[in-house]
């Protein structure tokens, strides 16, 4: 425990807080409106979103678990980066169209969408129930990146509280920090955190990939320090596609999941026009060069040999591999500056959790209360129901990690993927196609029933099922497999449905609304 | 409401945005240690260029759709 680092990781954290709470009057809009509050009231420009985006997509979980990932499994982990590149052209090329639909047709929520489409109140409840399940335990996770950057200031000072038991009071603080802005501030104070949480970012890259290995020697010592059989995917054996098939399906599943992520969709309708979303396909890769060399801070830990070091010992035993790049911070920074990284990761943290929260707000007020429960509402009451649906989220969240082990909510965040990559065909290929809703609902069952029972069949440990077909091993990401087959059911009973019963067409959008 | 229309007639541009995919499809090209790049394996420096080529496809696409003015 370092004075210096907790001083200025405290100085950051508030200034930070202070931002958020007060950035309802940037650009003030009437913050009793939906789309107002939960989506900045469509107003971001390209550089806004930039950070907007940046900060919504590469998480403080992400910062930690891609490192935690090389540290552990080597050239697997880098798979982040394929997926972090090759989702841009799909950016670029479907998601200006859902912009535009949604601008036209005020449209706050992917299931929102798939409601005007299709003219089918189940399908669009099938999707905005996904968006929510996924999104739930990647907030818990958001938690998780804070509470390892608690335990690695030291800051171990817990209290006794009804119901929830023993709570670590930073932990709480963060809490109630990150619940105050979102309510007050909506995603206008998150896009404002955004900014400062990036620039923080990027200055601990960069002080990362020139400090960390000159003092450890190059990258040459860097990379030497991996274990061989580690440093690239092990050849594929005899009657099997091997490691090499699994890591570009990898890339590939998250890759199509990313943006259909409930907390992506409220990021991307929030920019103010197609344009910004096509210009950010082109500079947003920045952050993906980042995460690349944030991955190799794994390999640098490895190095340094955080893992045998007494006194991380503690941390490594609470968090496992998580605890590699708070340790390499540790060790190699200065305090102050640790302190500042700390400050990155932590705000990292508190601002996606504020838009994923939002958007479970938007989901849940939109798709299910105000489409099953109360049709009625007028747009103010919409407005507080999203509000108090982001708070709950919250609660959920942190009741989540406080109660329940750590494992489950990376597990649930497994079958998360999975499940959004379900959603495919209803949303992101329903931007050029439109397939009759009844076999979507199907196909959408069809694929989040075998995704979930393949995750299951590995035991929750990986998301890699190996198909065995005519003799051949193919590991594929369940996901892939899973959103195959889902295709294949929507497609083929789209062609039955039209040559038997007909399919009466109820979509309230024009091949216009798309331009 | 609308029955999908068929697509518009495919300019040649849009190639770029497939050769991104191209360059990682083929995982026992880039799998490999040598050729080295100060010290960092090609597995790991063809995949931060990856990145760059990924943007930089993107490009003509980009102006291409501007020029049209959509």
């Amino acid at each position: 425990m370092n004075t210096t680092t907790i001083v200025v990781f405290l100085t950051l954290f508030v200034f930070v807080a202070l931002l958020g709470l007060f950035g309802s009057r940037w650009r003030a809009g009437d913050l009793s409106q939906l789309h107002e509050w939960g989506l900045g009231g469509r107003s971001f420009g390209t550089l806004i979103t930039w950070f907007l985006l940046g900060g919504d997509l590469y998480t403080a979980y992400t910062f930690i678990a891609v490192p935690a990932l090389m540290f552990g499994a080597g050239a697997a982990g880098f798979f982040a980066v394929p997926y972090a590149a090759l989702m841009y052209p799909v950016l670029f090329m479907a998601f200006p169209r859902l912009w535009s639909v949604a601008h036209r047709h005020g449209y706050v929520t992917a299931a929102d969408f798939v409601r005007g489409r299709f003219g089918h109140r189940g399908l669009a409840l099938a999707i905005a129930v996904t968006g929510l399940v996924a999104v739930m335990p990647y907030i818990a996770l958001q938690l998780v990146g804070m509470q390892v950057v608690i335990a690695a200031l030291g800051l171990d000072w817990a209290v006794h509280l009804p119901l929830l038991g023993t709570v670590s009071v930073p932990l709480l603080a963060a809490f109630l920090v990150l619940a105050a802005f979102t309510y007050t501030s909506g995603l206008r104070g998150t896009a404002l955190i955004a900014v400062v949480k990036d620039i923080l970012v990027y200055i601990t890259v960069l002080a990362a990939i020139i400090i960390i290995p000159s003092e450890l020697g190059g990258y040459d010592k860097v990379f030497s320090a991996v274990p061989p059989q580690q440093l690239l995917l092990p050849p594929a054996p005899e009657g099997s596609l091997g490691a090499g098939f699994a890591y570009v399906t990898l890339a590939l599943g998250s890759l199509l999941a990313l943006f259909l992520y409930p907390h992506s969709v409220t990021g991307l309708l929030s920019s103010s026009s197609r344009h910004v979303i096509r210009r950010n396909a082109i500079v947003l890769p920045a952050y993906s060069v980042a995460l690349a060399l944030i991955a190799l801070l794994g390999y640098m830990a490895m190095a340094a040999g955080v893992k045998d070091m007494p006194e991380y010992a503690a941390g490594f035993k609470s968090f496992g591999n998580n605890f590699a790049v708070p340790a390499l911070f540790l060790h190699m920074f200065p305090a102050w500056f640790a302190g500042l990284a700390f400050a990155a990761i932590a705000i990292g943290a508190l601002m996606p959790a504020s838009i994923m929260a939002i958007a479970c707000g938007n989901l849940f007020t939109r798709n299910i209360y105000k489409d099953f429960i109360n049709p009625n509402c007028s747009p103010q009451s919409e407005a507080r129901m999203a509000k108090l649906i982001a708070f709950a989220a919250k609660l959920g969240a942190l009741f989540f990690v406080l109660e329940l082990q750590t494992a489950y909510a990376i597990q649930l965040q497994l079958l998360g993927g999975i499940w959004i990559c379900q959603t495919v065909p209803a949303v992101l290929l329903a931007l050029y196609v439109r397939l009759d809703p009844r076999a979507l609902l199907a196909g959408w069952a069809a694929g989040v029933g075998l995704g979930t029972w393949m995750v299951w069949e590995l035991g929750f440990k990986s998301s890699t099922y190996p198909l065995h077909i005519f003799g051949l091993t193919v590991p594929c990401y369940a996901a892939v497999s899973a959103l195959l087959v889902n295709l294949v059911v929507s497609w083929l009973l789209t062609l039955i449905l039209r040559a038997t019963v007909g399919t009466p067409v109820r979509d309230e959008t024009t091949a216009a609304d798309y331009a | 409401m609308y029955e999908d229309k068929p697509p518009r007639r495919f300019h040649p541009v849009y190639l770029f945005l497939a050769v991104p995919y191209l360059a990682w499809v083929w995982v026992p090209f880039y799998n490999r240690i040598e050729p080295q790049l100060f010290g960092i394996p090609f597995f790991y420096w063809w995949q931060i260029f990856g990145i760059f080529l990924t943007a930089a496809c993107i490009v003509p696409v980009y102006l291409h759709q501007e020029g049209r003015g959509k």
